[in-house]
């Protein structure tokens, strides 16, 4: 048994059905658990937060588990691989596992060698600074905000992932290694509207966008995509069938119904979307999917488009700051962002944050009218005196 | 409860398995990190270097360094893919545009899902990232992994791909990223032969599923979302490889519903645990809860002076359907008017925790934006015991997919179809009767779509008939 070496290693293409091996699926979870866990598997009592990304974790047994959280790029190599194990071998008996907002977290059976893997993930850092496993990211702070590929791999993004993430993690760093916020703070990341990360319902959603409409690729259009395909991909009836002058099959594009989703050019590679000037970063705020207190809730555009400043996207960390600050000063303690801002009414969510509020906040989509105020019911702020001014209504 | 799997699990040993030897690995010094600088010029990426946060470029320099030093014959994709795929990341900086082209279709033998297809489109300019594949490979549930395991993936992605991989990416999937078309089956022969895991899902087929921490690490988890995740993943092993589906379909288990997977929110079926009878109530640790003697949520708040812990103000008043009361040093539920929120739970997890008899909640229909606009699960089944081997579970399953694989259109996700056709058609078809807890409020159109069959005497009339009580 090993892994195999040489340019086809054991795969032999001349028969490759031979002992071929499939639908095997994931290696079974059972032999991955540390022994604390595997001892109290669903006899967990309770557990609590001993200091920032530490907890400890009490059983039914009277065992404990502590767990440290790391903060991690997700995108991650071999020789980061090999550095995570070489800690879970020396502190953790070499069992270590992930989470789903792309934590490392390391387990210990005992406060002692708790102490110890402290002070070694603490000291590991890369050799032009940065912490290799900052510790936090539990309770009512930031924890790691999960995205998608970006331009390192994904062929329709409208921004970068890897780079405004770790901007954004830099600039919140203090949010991560800290619990000073009023509740937990999710912070997602995604570079176009596919959100292939689902961030639709984040306390605070950074998403990638496009401006312009589709370029025809005419000279190829019909050789590499089904025309009838790409029409009916639109889903606001946007592309129809055409002919160019040398009589060729093609499309045309209405652009003033074009809201710019991407899907045709997903469904056909010849209607590219992607323009230095015309893309950019959305921020949406006040989702969350937890069940807690209220219901889950979408995230609701606060600031529609910001200029893709790579790499450290400055006007994306701004706002970021800017809500972040104005929730964390206003907000009661358990109370969420969006529950926050429902509380206070959105009219002084803009007010507080300072971010402006501007037409294309104004829902123009599918049951726009649901979020229309149909009472008389709302706040004065300076954005009401200035419309009132504007109506002829005051001096 | 102990779990042995069912199929016999290879013990793997990285002794056994590994490709490089330690000289390999340790094959170069801080100093000549210090000193490295990607073959391509990067100052965005020197930038990325800064900072607090773990930067993936500074990782990556490590990377690229190790890949340098290693001899000609111990890697089999190009020396250079790490360094090149800085420098299409940094000519994507200049440009605002990406340099990945759409699609490829190149994938394993017999499987239509697992590797998603990449090639960049300035190929002369990075020759070492020219073709950049992803593949996809199942984690373990709740993603636990030992150092045999990982330490073996890393020397196989190393000596047949780039090196870079996400750990993990949204689907779950453990993502290894970057590698050519003739080393597919070699990587597969490999994972499946040597490591004993599969490759997860892409396309249009059942995704990876997922799940959260559950009873492994949470004291909340009202069913086994492990063992639930590793049986749904094995049981459909065809639909998860072959793509048979309109879309793609994707199932997410939550413990409970604090929600750690985010099922509700990206899950054509989200199941998230709950229970049907009281809260467990510890009144002495209340009490020691009111006294101070215990931090509130776990320390959660700990980094900031919030004032003593107040009862009424933070537990009673908060409880979003008013059942509990705080009297006499008592805190009373009327467990009949919770909606099992969990916050009061969270709150005082020392004192309170979920009932006994324990199930999920099934929901259906979540997704992001594209196609029709984002979407949130939509509650479908109050309550489902779920034990193995989850018959009822996969009964439902199969429902579900019969009809969206029969009337689902092209790239229509489940949540789309079920608008289209009605949650009540979608019910009936289901065999799940209409409930008032599926929806937040009836209807307050009046546009009722009455069947033929509702109305006495059907639809069809005799003109006639009408017009001899009514004059034209």
């Amino acid at each position: 048994m090993a892994l195999s070496t040489g340019n086809l290693g054991s795969y032999n293409p001349d028969k490759p059905q031979e002992g071929r091996v499939t639908d095997l699926g994931p290696r079974h979870f059972w032999q991955y658990f540390p022994p604390v866990i595997k001892n109290n598997y669903g006899k967990w009592k309770h557990h609590d937060i001993l200091e920032p990304g530490v907890t400890v974790h009490v059983s039914e047994t009277g065992d404990k588990v502590f767990t440290v959280r790391c903060g991690a790029a997700r995108f991650i190599t071999s020789e980061m691989v090999r550095e995570i194990c070489d800690i879970a071998d020396k502190h953790c008996d070499g069992y270590v596992r992930f989470t789903t907002r792309n934590n490392i977290e390391f387990m210990v059976d005992s406060s002692d060698k708790l102490e110890t893997l402290k002070q070694d993930l603490q000291g590991r850092k890369f050799v032009t600074g940065s912490y290799k496993f900052p510790i936090g990211g539990t309770g009512a702070g930031v924890t790691n905000i999960v995205h998608t590929q970006g331009y390192i791999h994904c062929h329709t993004p409208a921004t970068d992932a890897s780079s405004m993430v770790k901007a954004v993690m830099d600039e919140v760093f203090g949010e991560f290694t800290g619990m000073e916020l009023p509740a937990k703070v999710r912070i997602s990341m995604a570079c176009c509207l596919n959100m292939c990360g689902a961030v639709h319902c984040s306390d605070i959603a950074l998403l990638g966008y496009h401006r312009k409409p589709p370029i025809v690729d005419h000279e190829v259009i019909d050789a590499i995509c089904e025309i009838p395909l790409a029409v009916s991909s639109c889903p606001v009836g946007a592309i129809s069938p055409a002919k160019t002058d040398d009589g060729k099959k093609t499309v045309k594009i209405k652009n003033e119904r074009c809201m710019f989703c991407g899907n045709c050019y997903t469904m056909c590679p010849a209607l590219p979307l992607s323009d230095k000037e015309g893309d950019g970063v959305t921020i949406l705020a006040g989702g969350k999917l937890s069940n807690r207190m209220s219901m889950p809730k979408f995230s609701k555009v606060v600031v529609p488009w910001l200029p893709n400043s790579f790499p450290r996207f400055p006007e994306v960390v701004q706002n970021v700051r800017k809500i972040l600050n104005a929730y964390s000063n206003d907000a009661n303690k358990y109370e969420r962002l969006g529950d926050w801002a429902e509380r206070i009414g959105w009219e002084k969510f803009f007010e507080k944050c300072d971010i402006p509020f501007t037409e294309h906040l104004i829902d123009d989509y599918r049951l726009a009218y649901d979020t229309y105020r149909t009472s008389t019911q709302f706040k004065f702020t300076q954005a009401a005196w200035d419309v009132s001014k504007a109506a002829g209504g005051i001096e | 409860m102990a779990f042995e799997p069912k199929n016999e699990q290879k013990e793997l040993k990285y002794e056994e398995l590994r490709i490089y030897t330690n000289e390999e690995l340790n094959n170069y010094t801080e100093e000549e990190l210090k000193n490295y600088k990607f073959k391509n010029d990067v100052p965005d990426m020197d930038e990325l270097e800064k900072g607090p946060w773990p930067s993936f470029v500074a990782d990556a320099k490590q990377e690229a360094l190790h890949r340098q030093k290693l001899a000609d014959d111990r890697l089999m994709t190009s020396k250079d893919a790490v360094d090149d795929l800085m420098g299409i990341l940094q000519l994507s900086f200049d440009d605002g545009e990406t340099h990945w082209k759409h699609g490829g279709i190149v994938g394993v033998f017999g499987y239509g899902g697992g590797v998603i297809g990449r090639y960049s489109d300035v190929p002369e300019k990075f020759t070492g990232a020219n073709q950049f594949h992803t593949m996809r490979v199942n984690q373990t549930s709740s993603k636990f992994y030992d150092t045999d395991f990982l330490r073996s993936l890393a020397d196989l992605w190393e000596y047949r791909g780039s090196g870079l991989m996400n750990l993990h990416g949204s689907t779950g999937d453990i993502v290894f990223l970057g590698t050519t078309t003739e080393q597919l089956e070699p990587i597969f022969y490999d994972l499946t032969h040597e490591l004993g895991v599969d490759l997860g899902g892409s396309g249009s087929n059942l995704r990876t599923p997922s799940c959260c921490v559950g009873k492994a690490r949470c004291e909340w988890a009202c069913i086994d979302t492990q063992d639930l995740c590793y049986e749904t993943t094995q049981f459909y092993q065809d639909e998860l490889h072959r793509p048979m589906f309109p879309y793609k379909f994707k199932i997410k288990f939550d413990g409970c519903p604090n929600g750690c997977v985010a099922s509700i929110a990206r899950s054509d079926l989200s199941v998230i645990g709950t229970w049907r009878d009281d809260i467990r109530i510890d009144q002495e640790a209340v009490k020691a809860y009111v006294a101070g003697e215990i931090a509130p949520n776990a320390g959660a708040h700990a980094g900031r002076d919030w004032g003593k812990f107040d009862i009424q103000k933070e537990v009673v008043d908060l409880c979003p359907s008013n059942c509990i009361c705080f009297e006499n040093g008592e805190l009373k539920i009327d467990n009949s008017e919770c909606v099992r929120c969990m916050h009061c739970i969270s709150v005082m997890p020392q004192a309170l925790r979920p009932g006994t008899d324990t199930g999920a909640t099934l929901l259906c229909g979540a997704k992001a934006p594209i196609l029709e606009g984002a979407q949130m699960a939509t509650m479908i089944v109050p309550f489902m015991k779920l034990e193995p081997p989850y018959d009822n579970f996969k009964e439902l399953i199969e429902k579900i997919w019969d009809y969206w694989m029969e009337e689902g259109k092209n790239r229509e996700r489940l949540g789309e179809m079920i608008q289209r056709v009605s949650l009540s058609k979608f019910l009936e078809i289901i065999e799940v009767p209409p409930a008032p807890q599926m929806v937040k409020e009836p209807r307050s159109n009046p546009y009722i779509f009455w069947k033929e069959e509702d109305v006495k005497g059907g639809w069809d009339r005799d003109i006639n008939d009408y017009r001899s009580k009514h004059k034209r």
